[in-house]
């Protein structure tokens, strides 16, 4: 289990706790995070699960496998720290983890 | 009160209807029937993931219930709405009981296409799948009626399981109606290679107990599925008199020809810019862009842009990602070496202009294409074949 911490497109901070072995995504699914779309429902097809993960974390997290890195790459509001949530499997390691939401994830 | 909205089916478009209607600022009451006994839920892993064992049954559904039922709304599941009574504006439930309505919503989705095979089975909800799996933990041999993606993620999944897995196609190829003849010889090829044997253009008769009959030859097997598309659930619809042309006839914010009541999903018929005529699809994606547009409709807010339709399907460690639609193509242009490896791409183009995109574990070449198919853009047939071109840098 891990406490997450999303900061919405508005500012809004929520924390939610997450199971082991669920997705980021999935979590912020059931939870309503505004700003999460999942169209593909996690099989990394649809980029719309998009988050950015702050320096001190970055280097933390399990590193990218090739679809998720070439995904990223053309989605319209990726940064150096992008992730996509529904690739990132939730461990206590992670708790704490705090993740910024994207304006629009088209 | 004024009547609640009422959803008629809970699957993956009513969710997102309701996570829309929700971010539009919709106050009204919300009141969603389903004849499954299930919260809304996905079905894509049903034939890949779920099917396999590897994900439990919570994590298909989208939402928990909790959020089907606060701010006064109710949530009917097991309750099948028989009729639609449009002049009382009122759906009648299988129990007989009214339930009034302001604006109606149709989210019956499809169904498989039934052929006349006594004791087949077929693979669209929880509990085919559930009642598959035991069946295929004890059998040595399956059929599968039906070479299109769906009957192919199941035979990929039956045949790591340790299942003799045969797939019966009439068509010439497999996927005919998705995917060009490039993809079809790929993927006859890669079940070939992973022990699935493929017969095309076969002409099943009838199953006779165990054994599956066709034209030509005889398959025993201990479990037979069918996989031969799917029809629309428009009898509501159509009885109570809404125009249905292959779906639901919607426009462009998804409203029937009745300016209360609106179908999105699986169920719709609806003009579609790229393809240049009114088309039915059966995708999440067509299923979460039409629900969009509908709540948007509703909340009286400026629809969210029409995307260009998206698709994909996992065999073994392929995953083919599709966008775009390839009908009335002249040109198809591959990238990649399809008869060698797991890796490649076709692209379609009419008259010089990106429409459609096939990508076989090439996710960059389907997000460039998604992009390119919306801008309407020409590209160079002899770029997008060379490897050495990026396809960052295939824009002209
Ligand atoms: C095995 C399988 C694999 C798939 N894989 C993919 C994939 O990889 N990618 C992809 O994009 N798409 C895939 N799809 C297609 C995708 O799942 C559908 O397009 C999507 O579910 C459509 O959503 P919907 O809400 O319109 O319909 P549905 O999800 O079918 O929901 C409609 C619901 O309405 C109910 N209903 C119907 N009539 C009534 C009534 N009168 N009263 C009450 N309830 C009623 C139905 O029982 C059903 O529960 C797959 C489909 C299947 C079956
Ligand atoms: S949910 Fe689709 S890529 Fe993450």
């Amino acid at each position: 289990m891990a406490k997450i911490v999303f900061e919405e497109p508005d500012g809004t901070k929520r924390a939610i706790d997450i199971a082991n072995g669920q997705s980021i995504m999935e979590g912020a699914v059931r939870n309503g995070i505004v700003g999460i779309d999942a169209d593909c429902g996690g099989a990394c097809s649809c980029a719309t699960c998009m988050v950015y993960v702050p320096d001190d974390w970055f280097d933390r997290l399990p590193a990218k496998d090739s679809s998720e890195q070439s995904m990223l790459e053309f989605c319209p509001h990726v940064q150096p720290n992008s992730r996509l949530s529904c690739q990132l499997q939730v461990t206590d390691a992670l708790d704490g983890l705090r993740l910024k939401v994207p304006q629009s994830q088209q | 009160m004024a009547d609640p909205l009422v959803i008629i089916g809970a699957g993956q478009a009513a969710s997102q209807l309701m996570a829309s209607l929700a971010q539009d600022g919709f106050q009204g009451e919300i009141c969603l029937v389903g004849d499954e006994p299930h919260l809304p839920y996905q079905r894509p892993p049903l034939s890949k993931k779920f099917l396999a064992g590897e994900l439990a049954l919570d994590r298909l559904y989208v939402k928990p219930a909790a959020f089907y039922e606060k701010a006064g709304s109710r949530l009917l599941l097991g309750q099948r709405a028989q009729r639609i009574d449009r002049a009382g504006r009122a759906v009648i439930l299988g129990d007989g009981s009214r339930l009034p309505y302001s604006t109606l919503v149709l989210a019956t989705g499809s169904r498989p296409r039934e052929l006349p095979l006594p004791g087949a089975l077929y693979l669209r909800n929880i509990a085919d799948v559930e009642a598959l799996r035991a069946r295929v933990a004890l059998a040595k041999s399956l059929v599968v009626i039906g070479g299109g993606y769906i009957g192919l993620e199941l035979a990929a999944v039956a045949v790591k399981l340790g299942v003799g897995v045969t797939v019966l196609e009439q068509a010439p190829r497999l996927m005919a109606r998705g995917v060009g003849p490039v993809v079809s010889n790929f993927y006859a090829r890669l079940h070939g290679e992973e022990g699935v044997t493929i017969r095309t253009g076969a002409m099943v008769r009838g199953l006779d107990g165990r054994r599956v009959v066709c034209e030509d030859a005889q398959y025993d097997a201990d479990i037979v599925v069918v996989g031969a598309g799917a029809v629309p659930n428009v009898e509501l619809a159509r009885e109570a008199g809404l125009a249905v042309e292959d779906g639901i006839v919607v426009d462009a914010e998804c409203r029937t020809d009745d300016a209360s009541i609106f179908a999105i999903g699986d169920c719709t018929s609806q003009h579609h810019e790229l393809a240049g005529r009114r088309l039915r699809l059966e995708s999440v994606h067509n299923a979460l862009e039409q629900a969009r547009i509908a709540a948007a409709a509703i909340c009286g807010k400026k629809p969210p842009a029409v995307q260009v339709p998206w698709f994909w399907s996992d065999q073994y460690d392929v995953k083919m990602q599709m966008a775009g639609l390839s009908a009335g193509h002249d040109q198809a242009v591959v990238r990649g070496n399809p008869d060698i490896g797991r890796s490649f791409a076709v692209f379609y183009l009419r008259e010089g202009t990106l429409i459609a995109v096939d990508a076989v574990n090439r996710a960059p070449e389907f997000m460039m294409s998604k992009q390119l198919i919306a801008e309407r853009a020409r590209i160079d047939p002899s770029r997008l074949c060379n490897e050495s071109v990026a396809m960052k840098d295939m824009r002209n």
